[in-house]
């Protein structure tokens, strides 16, 4: 077997609160679909048989009983998790060490991208890399999102990442929290590497293509947390650490370490063949100087960047209104379910989808909008640019606008909403206006 | 060696007297090639040249299968049978025309020989029967077609033409099951160039086969000898889909499949796998690592101090030998030539500055102003055919002829096991295209080659071997001596009699 497949979808989906504070993050419904059916319906698509995922109780139950999930034909072994949230990604790869038997591939549940992964696996394979991950230009979200008042909040911490010439290797990655005191890069990098181009634009889609020795090493240190956070820029600086280079093994618990990832990542029996072979070939990663292919480090970090195409992380709320809308282009199913109830006077554009078991009345207008499963929308609704989540019950005469309203909510006859985040279960009084408090929170 | 000169000796005998008997038999395949060279069609060309010339070459192993009929009772039993085959299309002569002579030379070697020689699949490419064949071979075993890409410059397109930037892998599952993923990164490996030179593609490939063999379990009801060379041919055609096999892997397999077919059906698995790892182990140490030493071993007492040596893109051999000529406190100079769209001699040249050797780098356009100054010129090969040709990275056959022209010697390296039963005069028939957009070049932003497939007078021709013509050659270094280029075709008999 060559590389399994893990999922994690126990984040709790901190940088929305508003959405998750009902609904867990991976079942957030977008399109219509979990927001888990993606990134499985990625690895289904591309040819895995079976998937790991790491989860919580809660998610493993509202799974079990969503009919999207069940068009998943994987094999799903789901292993629960705490969830206090203590536990990182790091840590739970930790806790299921056991099972991986081979290299790993793993990847977040907020992930959706049509992006072709042969690319991102043949650099994990054909340089025999230890790492290999995903990378996207990052998106200006232009929709206006509820809940925020005023200018948009400060831009995120940014991610610095440098590669080298062929925009391939990885050679720096640090993010902007940590770099304080400006940004420093290592002699012996700049001495291996002279031609670095370091990108700011670039937002990490959290797949990785990890060595089994990498696994095997986070059981041995406790202390690494977050692959994202800790293991991949700890393995990025590795690569050009001088202990990788050198054949002597000292005593130091650090370079303890150094030893096992240097160590497994070797095929063991075979190494001196490998050696043979790279030594007779005439190739070269790099030209200038006198070192060979790979300047004889061992440990290798890969990126593959995208600039045209859809991926997406759905993990702040600007970024869930822009999946929504794009989502659906992603596959060809029909934009309105075939059991929904609509009446022919109603007005649907084309980018709008219906969910299942829905109810539509007439001189309802709904364009740029997504509808959940069994809501409810009665006579002379306006709907643009929303995004109604399963369960909800429009009155009549109401006008949504760029809302995002959560399950099970009730919006009263001939509430006016522009840009309000409506939370789970909630009730609008009717001829409730929103103009009164522009761009607002209704929980 | 006395002994292969005895065995030489013997075999020209054996040979006179095969001839005597077969004459009037050889007329026929004789008088039919004169026929099909009037035709255009390539084919008709190369089936009649080799079916004389390995005739008598087979003769021999298949008249000494019989030892218990006289050979009097076989040439009669063999008249008879032509007699009525002759008849028989006599009848048929008057219907069919053209057909007849392509068929006759065909026809009577295949009853001569168990042979058949038919053109390989790989150089019929514009055969759109044989594109379905290899369709169908390949669905089922279950890998995807590579198609070809872009034009193909009208003298060969008989070849395949594959892009590098549409790899193999896109149409394969991610974890691959059908094919080991030690083959697939293989294959990735070979299509992007990672993996180049003929003796690091053997070493990878064994590796893999290694690799293979210990992930190898039986299945109930099957025997290893027989299921483990089934399990390895749709490794093959992966890797051939990648990246057309070079001489000395396809020897390299025939070794491999050898040793699985002779392993006795009692044989433990556990036991039978490491039987294999160790023969593997073994081919390694004795073809390409002792015999890389023997021959630094032979061309150091060619290499004098003072000399000037021409070498010509980077070939693992060649490299191996300066450098160890260079321990050995010879003192000469190098002169490194490089060609596009490859620029290996790069690789080369990094290598024997880093040893210390003092070189000089230029590129092929500029060998004939260089050659005055050169003493000797040390050249790779990628295999050497049967009737003496060495076939070697494009513009090898170039530098020979110059060379020739200036009166330098020229010295080809190589090891045995890359001696190929293949006859070739030319580099059109078989060779091998890589992706024509490598010859495109980007200068400050532009490149101007960017449409060239809009242009439809245009073609781009990459072409990746050619073979050098054995009056060019003045000596092989191998590792079994010093041999003339005339006697490769000897050492590939004494091969065979002694598998």
């Amino acid at each position: 077997m060559e590389l399994q497949a893990v999922l994690m979808a126990a984040g709790g989906g901190s940088r929305m609160p508003d959405l998750t504070y009902n609904t867990p993050k991976p079942m957030l419904p977008v399109g219509n679909k979990p927001l888990m059916w993606y990134p499985l319906n990625l690895l289904e698509r591309v040819g895995f048989e079976e998937v790991i995922v790491i989860t919580t109780k809660e998610v493993h139950k509202m799974m079990s009983t969503d009919p999207k999930m069940k068009d998943v034909k994987m094999k799903l072994d789901v292993v629960c998790i705490q969830e206090d949230g203590d536990m990182g990604t790091a840590d739970a790869l930790r806790h299921i060490q056991q099972k991986i038997k081979t290299d790993v591939l793993v990847v977040s549940c907020d992930l959706i991208t049509d992006v072709a992964l042969h690319e991102v696996v043949d650099l994990f394979r054909a340089h025999n890399a230890t790492l290999a991950m995903l990378m996207s230009k990052a998106h200006e979200f232009t929709d206006t999102v509820p809940g925020q008042k005023g200018k948009k909040k400060t831009a995120e911490q940014r991610d610095f990442v440098g590669v080298d010439q062929s925009g391939k290797r990885l050679l720096f990655m640090a993010n902007e929290a940590d770099l304080e005191d400006g940004l420093s890069i290592r002699k012996s990098i700049m001495r291996k590497h002279p031609r670095m181009h370091i990108k700011t634009g670039l937002e990490d889609a959290h797949l990785y293509c990890l060595k089994k020795a990498v696994v095997d090493f986070l059981a041995d240190n406790k202390s690494i947390s977050s692959i994202r956070g800790e293991l991949v820029p700890y393995l990025v600086r590795k690569q050009f650490s001088k202990t990788t280079n050198s054949p002597k093994i000292k005593d130091d618990a650090e370079d303890q370490n150094q030893k096992t990832i240097d160590g497994s990542t070797n095929h063991g029996q075979d190494e001196p063949l490998l050696q043979l072979a790279q030594e007779r070939s005439c190739w070269n990663d790099h030209r200038g100087d006198m070192s060979e292919a790979y300047h004889g480090g061992k440990l290798r970090c890969y990126v593959h960047i995208i600039d045209q195409g859809l991926c997406y992380r759905v993990n702040t709320l600007a970024a869930y209104i822009e999946a929504n809308r794009l989502a659906p282009k992603l596959f060809e199913e029909p934009a309105v379910h075939p059991s929904a109830v609509i009446s022919e006077r109603c007005q649907m554009g084309s980018d709008s989808i219906i969910g299942a078991l829905c109810q539509v009345a007439d001189k309802t207008s709904i364009k740029r909008s997504t509808i959940g499963n069994s809501t409810t929308v009665k006579e002379k609704v306006k709907v643009t640019n929303s995004i109604i989540m399963h369960g909800v019950t429009i009155e009549e005469g109401c006008n949504i606008q760029g809302c995002v309203i959560c399950s099970n909510a009730v919006i009263g006859r001939g509430a006016d909403l522009k840009y309000c985040l409506v939370g789970s279960g909630q009730q609008i009084e009717p001829e409730e206006s929103s103009a009164t408090r522009l761009s607002s929170l209704i929980e | 060696t006395k002994e292969e000169k005895q065995r030489l000796r013997k075999e020209k005998k054996h040979q006179k007297k095969i001839k005597e008997k077969k004459d009037d038999k050889e007329e026929k395949p004789v008088g039919a090639a004169s026929q099909p060279p009037t035709q255009p069609s390539q084919k008709g060309d190369l089936a009649p040249a080799p079916a004389p010339v390995p005739v008598p070459a087979s003769e021999t192993p298949a008249l000494a299968d019989k030892p218990a009929k006289s050979k009097a009772d076989l040439k009669a039993e063999r008249r008879a049978r032509q007699e009525s085959e002759r008849a028989s299309k006599q009848g048929k002569k008057g219907d069919v025309g053209q057909p007849v002579p392509t068929s006759k030379p065909k026809a009577p070697p295949s009853e001569l020989q168990p042979v058949v020689k038919r053109l390989p699949e790989h150089v019929q490419v514009d055969n759109p029967d044989v594109l379905k064949k290899l369709a169908k071979k390949l669905e089922r075993q279950q890998i995807p077609l590579r198609s070809d890409y872009g034009y193909k410059v009208s003298l060969f397109s008989h070849l395949h033409q594959y892009s590098r930037k549409a790899p193999l892998t896109q149409q394969l599952g991610i974890p691959s099951t059908v094919i080991h993923p030690a083959i697939v990164r293989l294959g990735l490996q070979y299509s992007q160039g990672i993996v180049a030179g003929s003796n690091a593609r053997s070493v990878a490939l064994l590796h893999a086969f290694k690799q293979v063999i210990r992930d190898y379990t039986t299945p109930p009801n099957e025997e290893l000898s027989r299921d483990l060379v089934n399990k390895l041919k749709p490794y093959i055609s992966f890797l051939n889909q990648c990246r057309p096999l070079s001489a000395s892997m396809g020897n390299a397999i025939k070794y491999i499949k050898k040793e699985i077919s002779n392993i006795p059906s009692q044989c433990k698995e556990e036991e039978a796998k490491s039987k294999l790892l160790s023969c593997i182990e073994c081919y390694i140490n004795e073809k390409i690592i002792l015999a890389a030493k023997a021959i630094a071993k032979y061309s150091i007492e060619k290499i004098s101090d003072g000399d000037v040596i021409l070498v010509y893109g980077c070939s693992s051999l060649v490299n191996h030998i300066l450098c160890e000529a260079f321990e050995k406190k010879r003192k000469f100079r190098v002169i490194v030539v490089d060609s596009r769209p490859r620029l290996e001699g790069r690789e080369a040249l990094r290598r024997l500055v880093q040893r210390g050797i003092s070189c000089t780098y230029v590129l092929i356009s500029a060998v004939s102003y260089i050659l005055p100054e050169v003493s000797k010129v040390f050249l790779g090969a990628h295999a050497l055919l049967a009737n003496g040709y060495v076939m070697s990275r494009v513009g090898t056959s170039q530098i020979a002829l110059v060379a020739k022209a200036f009166n330098v010697p020229v010295l080809v390296c190589c090891e045995t096991y890359k001696f190929c039963e293949r006859v070739q005069t030319d580099s059109f028939v078989s060779n091998e295209l890589d992706d024509p957009d490598e010859l495109i070049v980007t200068r400050k932003g532009k490149t101007q080659l960017e449409h060239w497939q809009e242009v439809p007078s245009l073609g781009l021709l990459n072409l990746v071997y050619d073979v050098t013509p054995p009056d060019f050659v003045d000596l092989v270094i191998t590792d079994l001596g010093m041999i003339p280029c005339t006697s490769v075709p000897v050492v590939l008999r004494v091969k065979n009699v002694d598998q």
